[in-house]
């Protein structure tokens, strides 16, 4: 039943790409409100496809999937981009536009409310420089705001991501190995800003990390997937050792550096019309 | 980068004011007269002429058609291939195959002499267009299909030259090193260095500029060389423009078929 | 002593197809070589010689003289302006049939992913725009500028208004199909990021489609814009207007030393536009 309260609630979720390739096999899970869950397993255990459901940029093949009490397949055009702009979304590789201007980037996050005009006039004239400003202060690189985007290091352009997340203000905040890519010095700052802004602001959090220890330090709930199953959903003290390893049996080992890369999602991610 | 706007603006401006004095009025170009006249034309194509004596014609076009570009492509790259061992700079005289020579003196200047020439020589080829030259060639041979496969052949020389002469300086240096290291004289170097490299490219580019030359071949008939080109030329003068839909099918079909083909074998090529 | 007998080495399959195309190319070339009527003796026959010592003495020196040069100013200034205005045009049509024709703009691709599922009627009818605009940009190129040219100047007169249409169209068409491979091959992260967070296909267009895509974009309608200028002078054989009417008048009266300087025009013309191409990409 679909509990208001809730910010998602999957039900027997499955998505599958072309005709055999089984990303999510039978998910079902539910997250409150201004919770915060990391998401651990190892490559192509379909974490990605996980995130890309959770952000309407994928439809299930099957199982149902409730954002905020609302049936995603009700969701179209408007009514989905509207659902699109409360869920805000860091990657990997930052995902943003490198010949834009930082500002542009930043502000891209406000695309869900602008009107299309608007958004065309913004790129001559940045519209809200102020609200750029405090969010990348907020972040850690306030000097940056004129730059073009590629002429700033990995480490910065992800905070870059996470500006733009917060300008856009959404009810949920996904991270998808967000710091997968960025030296682990930087990787556990990033995750606690990731963590400060849902303290400060209440919005849901949901993280997937390659590094299990930092799943483990800084978050209540800890959700293992291996091959597009829940492979266990608990607090940090009750994981052991053992339910660890089987998570990561057979693959490259934990904390390995080869991204998902390989994850199936990806490679299918333009799937071709069959 | 402010003086590079200023004669930005500077030519945008004279442009502008260009055409008001021009016999292009824009107001006029563009009048709803205009395209009603273009509307009443088009009608007048359809429906196609497909009566046995024009589509005789409109084949015995394309098949001629196909012909001058198919020979006018291959003296192309005869031409080309003659001309630009001596229009690439790594071959002549600088970069590897030239760094143990001396750098100044008289045999040095002799080797640019070639390559000043063959480079001014494409570059001529190339820059007076297809149907110029086929103008030139209808006079000094007479008017048929042979004109148009020389015009053709000899402008795609240049073009060919030019593309083929800058594969060949982009060319890997690490087979022709060890090449050289073992004692081998320039020529053995080209042969097993370079070659190999670069034949893929040029088949490739041989192949895209058929694709481009399909669509003169059809229209140099226009000046007496040839092809559908010709029967276009009469069909529009004696306004058949009924034969003149039949004959742009004719050449809508070639060319694709040709488009076609070139794509096909270029996959397999590269 | 016993050698080891060498056994059987697999042969990779023997593939038909080196001797089909040499046959196919074979049988190609002597139809062709007979049907084009290649009769390389021409040149050396005395008709041919005579021809091309005409022809050679004609050509030279150039016509400079000021009465001639002044002549052939505006029509100069014709072609130029045929050109830019033709190829505005064939912007005007190929950007937006060549973004129709984009494959993952219409259809496929993770835009278009999470819209379409499920929903049959719409794909199909993104399909036949999406076939619509890729047969229309067919169309245009595959019909040479100057059979467009002819008929615009049956249609509307002479003048430099069909040669205008005729860029427009043909140009359009290349354009287009160009533009949907530059479209076609950007990064598509940074879309599916602005697709996450709420912005709809413009905004998608606009913020992260055509940034990536501006380089190539500009690069390829600055060479369209030099090959315009060449077109346009020819197209005044027709009577499309520029420089073309000229060469014909010129050649007709055999008057090669005018033919030369028009092409020291049309060069240095094409060399003005090369240069003034290199800086604005230069700018990017």
């Amino acid at each position: 039943m679909n509990d208001l309260q809730q910010q998602y609630r999957l039900e027997e979720v499955r998505k599958v790409f072309g005709r055999h390739q089984i990303a999510l096999d039978g998910i079902d899970l539910g997250i409150q409100k201004g919770e915060r869950v990391a998401l651990i397993g190892p490559s192509g255990a379909g974490k990605t496809t996980l995130f890309r459901l959770l952000n309407c940029t994928l439809r299930p093949t099957s199982g149902k999937i409730w954002i905020n009490g609302e049936d995603v397949e009700t969701l179209h055009g408007k009514q989905l981009r509207q659902a699109r702009r409360k869920i805000g979304t860091v990657y990997q590789q930052h995902n943003l536009i490198p010949r834009l201007k930082v500002i542009h980037n930043v502000l891209a996050g406000q695309l869900g409310r602008w009107s299309t005009l608007r958004s065309l006039a913004s790129l001559a004239k940045p519209h809200d420089e102020a609200l750029v400003h405090k969010a990348l202060d907020q972040v850690g690189i306030p000097e940056r705001l004129f730059d073009r985007t590629d002429e700033l290091s990995g480490g910065q352009q992800q905070r870059v991501a996470i500006a733009r997340v917060m300008v856009q203000d959404p009810d949920v905040v996904l991270a998808d190995e967000p710091v997968s890519s960025v030296d682990p010095a930087l990787a556990s700052t990033i995750v606690r800003l990731l963590i400060d802004i849902s303290r400060d602001t209440g919005k849901t959090l949901v993280v997937s990390l390659h590094s299990v220890d930092l799943a483990l330090a800084y978050f209540p709930r800890v959700i293992g997937i291996r091959n597009g199953t829940t492979a266990f959903d608990l607090s940090p003290e009750n994981i052991s050792d053992a339910m660890l390893e089987e998570l990561y049996a057979g693959s490259g080992r934990e904390n390995s550096d080869t991204e998902a890369m390989s994850e199936p999602a990806n490679s299918i991610a333009y799937p071709s019309i069959s | 980068m402010a003086t590079n706007l200023l004669i930005l603006g500077a030519i945008v401006a004279f442009f502008v004011w260009s055409y008001r004095g021009a016999e292009i009025s824009l107001s006029q170009l563009f009048s709803r007269d205009s395209f009603e006249q273009i509307g009443i034309y088009m009608q007048k194509l359809f429906p196609p002429d497909f009566s046995a004596a024009v589509i005789r014609e409109a084949l015995k076009g394309t098949v001629e058609t196909f012909a001058i570009s198919f020979m006018g492509t291959l003296m192309a790259v005869m031409i080309a291939l003659s001309i630009v061992f001596f229009a690439a700079k790594n071959l002549i005289f600088s970069g590897l195959l030239y760094e143990m020579e001396p750098k100044q003196g008289w045999k040095r200047a002799s080797r640019m002499v070639p390559y000043v020439a063959a480079k001014s020589v494409l570059n001529v080829l190339r820059t007076i267009p297809e149907m110029v030259w086929a103008l030139i060639f209808v006079f000094l041979v007479g008017l048929g299909p042979f004109p148009g496969v020389l015009a053709l052949g000899v402008h795609t020389g240049g073009v060919l030259g030019k593309l083929f002469g800058e594969v060949l300086e982009d060319v890997d240096t690490q087979p022709i090193e060890s090449l050289q290291a073992t004692g081998a004289n320039r020529l053995q170097i080209l042969l097993y260095g370079i070659l190999p490299q670069v034949l893929p490219q040029f088949i490739s580019y041989t192949l895209y500029r058929w694709e481009v030359n399909i669509r003169v071949a059809a229209v140099l008939g226009f000046v007496g060389a040839g092809g559908l080109g010709q029967r276009i030329h009469i069909a529009i003068s004696l306004f058949f423009e009924q034969q003149l839909l039949t004959l742009i099918l004719a050449i809508y079909i070639l060319v694709t078929i040709v488009d076609y083909v070139s794509a096909y074998l270029r996959r397999k090529v590269l | 002593m016993n050698l080891p007998t060498p056994s059987r080495i697999r042969q990779s399959p023997k593939s038909l197809f080196p001797y089909l195309f040499a046959g196919l190319f074979l049988l190609a070339f002597f139809d062709s070589w007979q049907r084009a009527g290649i009769d390389p003796k021409i040149f050396f026959e005395a008709r041919g010689q005579r021809a091309l010592g005409k022809f050679l003495t004609g050509m030279f020196p150039p016509d400079l003289s000021p009465a001639f040069l002044s002549l052939m100013f505006r029509p100069a200034l014709e072609t130029i302006q045929i050109s830019i205005l033709g190829t505005i045009i064939a912007v005007m049509i190929g950007f937006p049939l060549g973004l129709l024709g984009t494959n993952t703009m219409a259809v496929a691709g993770i835009l278009n992913e999470a819209e379409l599922q499920g929903a049959p009627l719409r794909r199909g009818l993104r399909y036949a725009v999406y076939f619509i605009a890729r047969g229309l940009l067919s169309l245009f190129r595959s019909i040479p500028e100057f059979v467009w040219a002819f008929m615009f100047v049956r249609a509307v007169g002479l003048g430099p208004f069909p040669g205008v249409l005729a860029i427009g169209l043909a140009y359009g068409g290349m354009l287009g199909k160009v533009y949907s491979e530059i479209f076609e091959g950007v990064n598509y992260r940074p879309l599916e990021a602005l697709q996450s967070l709420g912005a709809n296909k413009l905004q998608i267009f606009f913020y992260g489609w055509f940034p990536q895509a501006l380089p190539n974009f500009v690069s390829y309608t600055l060479y369209r814009w030099e090959c315009a200028v060449r077109a346009s002078a020819i197209l005044g054989l027709v009577g499309a207007g520029g420089l073309g009417q000229q060469i014909e008048i010129s050649m007709r009266m055999f008057n090669f030393n005018e033919v030369l300087t028009i092409l020291i025009i049309l060069f240095l013309m094409v060399a003005a536009v090369d240069y003034l191409s290199a800086k604005i990409r230069a700018m990017l």
